[in-house]
């Protein structure tokens, strides 16, 4: 008996022991300390992501499984393809117009003295940390059909007054423009800090060897800034391709839904005109798509790392 | 210290048997909310005060009942209302009671309690109700709501006294005079056009709105029933081709350019600040616009007259917006939310409502459209006599009917209609106007 008691007694601790190490890494202790997040990204994130997904496969009266009989029928309809092609202008236009002004002014405010930097950084985030509904009423306002504040500058100056809302394509530039107002921002700080980060030594010796102001931007900044220009585009195509609020405020789609986005016309499809099913499937359309995005431009940023 | 008696399990048993003989043999003692509770979700009325007067009648009926009421007043703004019936209805939880504008019953058809219990008596109590409010309400016989006072609104025309006289010589109160019937017989879509014309070239525009929001909808909707144009008939057959739709959108075609510049980018705000900034002749809306103007443009608001629709060829029709007060099925207390609605649906209590709204809610039952609050309020006085239709000189219509409801919803929502006309106005050929409107519509056949 005493023996046995011997025994086990001395297994317990190798088994504690085990324990301690496995808790005592570093990958379990990073695990445990995320877990509460990516439970709460279970439960607010995967789980609607896959309601949507099978809300997708019903049929209007969410009575029976259709597959992908949604999009086909989404495929038949002309007003899907003119949606599919606005949302991609809308997109691909406003992430390319906010990483050029991101990355110009971020220049600027790079070579700003130290003293004042923080004055301007933190003014020129102002659009982006202001919440997005409640900027887009301003815009609003100032864009509004009868009212424009835009338009009584230029009345005042004796120009044509502009339908901004009114007309398809200043309706198209105006969301387009508010969208880059508020997201230019974003690209402005995250270039500014991989401004930051790239070693001076580098610059100074381009200088000595007589390289201009373009080619050391070309061969220096762009290459070190690389991966951070790679994943700040495809963050911000994707939330781009997502937006619902200043659409749905400044146009509502209009006129004649010249300025719908996937968001906007699956809420009216789905929650509007009662067909679920279907708006679920406008929304889940791009998924793919920018899920290959996402998957292309992350491994080359992760193959530049390990070459780095 | 004592030592714990320990007890038998007879005498566990024993004691046991006693306490429940004594918990069913007490006498029931009534206490506060002993009827249970209900929970009320209502539109959020835009007319400051009128929630108040719904709170007040809530309350008279909890105290009367016993049963607790949790009432919440839910905006239509960023169409928070339709999101909450979507998610309630996913969830098959949330209020026992929630308010549903025009086509919204129907679309919750099968998760709504019948009312018919409670609507028939209501009909017998406080007279019929309109064509559309029974079109919208009751699908294959069964009452999916109750028709309800708050929120329910005509969105007739609303003009401007004085620049109607000047500029169309149309006096509009000898048309429609307080207090009296209607001498409309002239008043029709020529009158109309004479005067939008008249109107614009006097630099007052008539505000008639051309974006797909309800008033616009609901404005073109009149214009296209006063024609007999239907985009989909009562079988589900598609008719956008026909006579009627043609001569609809070619009047409407010539109507738009008379119209404010901007209207196909008008939203439901932008008709209430045409008239308030006193830009132009005439808007269709309810009443909210000539409460806005009587606070901030009070010498605007002096000279506001709501009256009826121009007649057609197919006849006079006012465009009309009924919300009704369902019961989701799975509602926990549907007894105490019908005897809820009862208690709302007295002359009382419409009276009340209509009173705190300011004219603006219109009851569904006849017997309950004559009260003095719209012959009362003023300035000017009688400028809302005519708001209810109180001679019954038009039929309450709404756009997209006779259509299907599921089909007549997606007509609505996407604002169809005033897209065709928008489209005639940008250029575009009646022909190719009539096959994208019907390739639409086809797409809104699904099942």
């Amino acid at each position: 008996m005493a023996e046995v008691t011997l025994q086990s007694g001395a297994k317990a601790p190798k088994r504690r022991n085990g324990l301690v190490r496995v808790l005592q890494r570093k990958s379990t202790i990073a695990f445990l300390m995320t877990l509460p997040l990516i439970l709460l990204i279970g439960l607010l994130v995967l789980y609607p992501a896959g309601f949507a997904v099978h809300l997708a496969t019903l049929n209007k009266g969410m009575t029976r499984f259709v597959g992908f009989g949604n999009f086909e029928f989404l495929f038949g309809r002309e007003t899907f393809w003119m949606v599919v092609k606005q949302s991609c202008i809308f997109a691909i236009t406003a992430v390319i117009f906010k990483a050029l002004i991101g990355f110009i002014v971020a220049h600027f405010v790079h070579n700003i003295p130290a003293k004042g930097q923080r004055k301007w950084r933190g003014m020129l985030l102002v659009p982006w940390v202001i919440p997005p509904a409640m900027s887009t009423l301003a815009w609003l306002w100032l864009f509004d059909p009868s009212y424009s504040a835009f338009n009584w500058v230029l009345a005042a100056l004796g120009a044509d007054t502009i339908p901004w809302t009114g007309d398809p394509y200043w309706a198209r530039f105006s969301v387009i423009l508010v969208n880059i107002w508020i997201g230019a921002p974003f690209f402005m700080i995250m270039y500014l800090a991989a401004l930051k980060s790239v070693p001076d030594q580098l610059y100074e010796a381009a200088l000595i060897d007589g390289a201009n102001w373009w080619q050391r931007i070309w061969y220096i900044t762009l290459p070190m800034m690389r991966n951070i220009i790679a994943i700040t585009a495809l963050f911000s195509l994707i939330v781009t391709f997502a937006n619902f609020d200043i659409v749905r405020i400044l146009t509502a789609g209009g006129p004649l839904d010249k300025t719908h986005v996937f968001a906007t016309w699956a809420f009216v499809v789905g929650i509007e005109s009662g067909d679920i099913p279907l708006g679920a499937s406008v929304s889940l359309f791009m998924m793919p798509f920018l899920a290959i995005a996402a998957v292309i431009i992350l491994r080359d940023v992760t193959r530049r790392g390990n070459e780095a | 210290m004592a030592k714990p008696k320990k007890q038998s399990r007879r005498q566990f048993l024993a004691s046991t048997a006693a306490v429940s003989a004594a918990a069913f043999a007490a006498p029931y003692v009534k206490r506060a909310y002993a009827a249970g509770s209900i929970s009320v979700g209502f539109w959020d009325h835009w007319v400051p005060g009128a929630n108040e007067a719904t709170q007040a009648l809530v309350d008279a009926w909890s105290k009367k009942e016993n049963v607790e009421v949790k009432l919440d007043f839910i905006t239509s703004q960023g169409r928070k209302l339709l999101l909450t019936q979507a998610a309630e209805a996913q969830a098959r939880s949330g209020h026992d009671i929630l308010a549903f504008p025009t086509w919204y019953p129907a679309q919750y058809a099968e998760l709504l309690e019948p009312m018919n219990d409670v609507v028939d008596p209501l009909i017998a109590q406080n007279g019929a109700v309109n064509g559309t409010v029974e079109y919208l309400g009751k699908v294959d016989g069964k009452w999916l709501g109750v028709p309800a006072t708050v929120g329910s609104q005509m969105k007739g025309p609303c003009s401007r006294i004085d620049l109607l006289k000047k500029h169309a010589g149309i006096d509009i109160q000898a048309i429609y005079p307080a207090g009296a019937a209607p001498q409309a017989d002239d008043w029709n879509l020529d009158t109309f056009m004479t005067a939008a014309k008249a109107c614009h070239a006097g630099g007052n525009p008539f505000g008639v709105g051309l974006g797909v929001t309800s008033d616009s909808v609901d404005s073109i909707g009149a214009f296209f029933h006063a024609f007999g144009a239907k985009l989909v008939d009562a079988n589900g057959d598609i008719t956008v081709k026909t006579a009627e739709v043609e001569a609809a959108l070619a009047y409407l075609q010539e109507l738009g350019p008379l119209l404010a510049p901007d209207a196909p980018a008008w939203d439901d705000a932008s008709n209430n600040k045409w008239l308030v900034s006193g830009r132009g002749a005439m808007i269709m809306n309810p009443p909210s616009a000539w409460a806005v103007a009587k606070r901030d443009a009070p010498h605007i608001a002096e000279q506001c007259w709501s009256h009826g629709f121009p007649a057609g060829p197919n006849g006079r029709f006012g465009p009309f917006l009924p919300y009704f007060w369902g019961i989701w099925s799975f509602g926990r207390n549907k007894e105490a939310a019908k005897s809820l609605l009862v208690h709302l649906s007295q002359e009382e209590s419409s009276r009340a409502m209509v009173e705190a709204s300011g004219g603006y809610d219109i009851p569904a039952f006849a017997n309950l459209t004559k009260f003095d609050t719209w012959a009362k309020v003023e300035p000017p006085k009688g400028t809302l006599y005519h708001y209810p239709d109180p001679h019954g000189h038009q039929v309450l219509s709404i756009a997209a009917a006779p259509a299907p409801h599921k089909i007549a919803v997606q007509i609505y929502a996407q604002g169809v209609m005033p897209k065709m006309v928008v489209r005639l106005m940008q250029g575009e050929s009646m022909k190719d106007t009539l096959n994208w409107a019907e390739n639409e519509v086809e797409g809104f056949m699904r099942t």
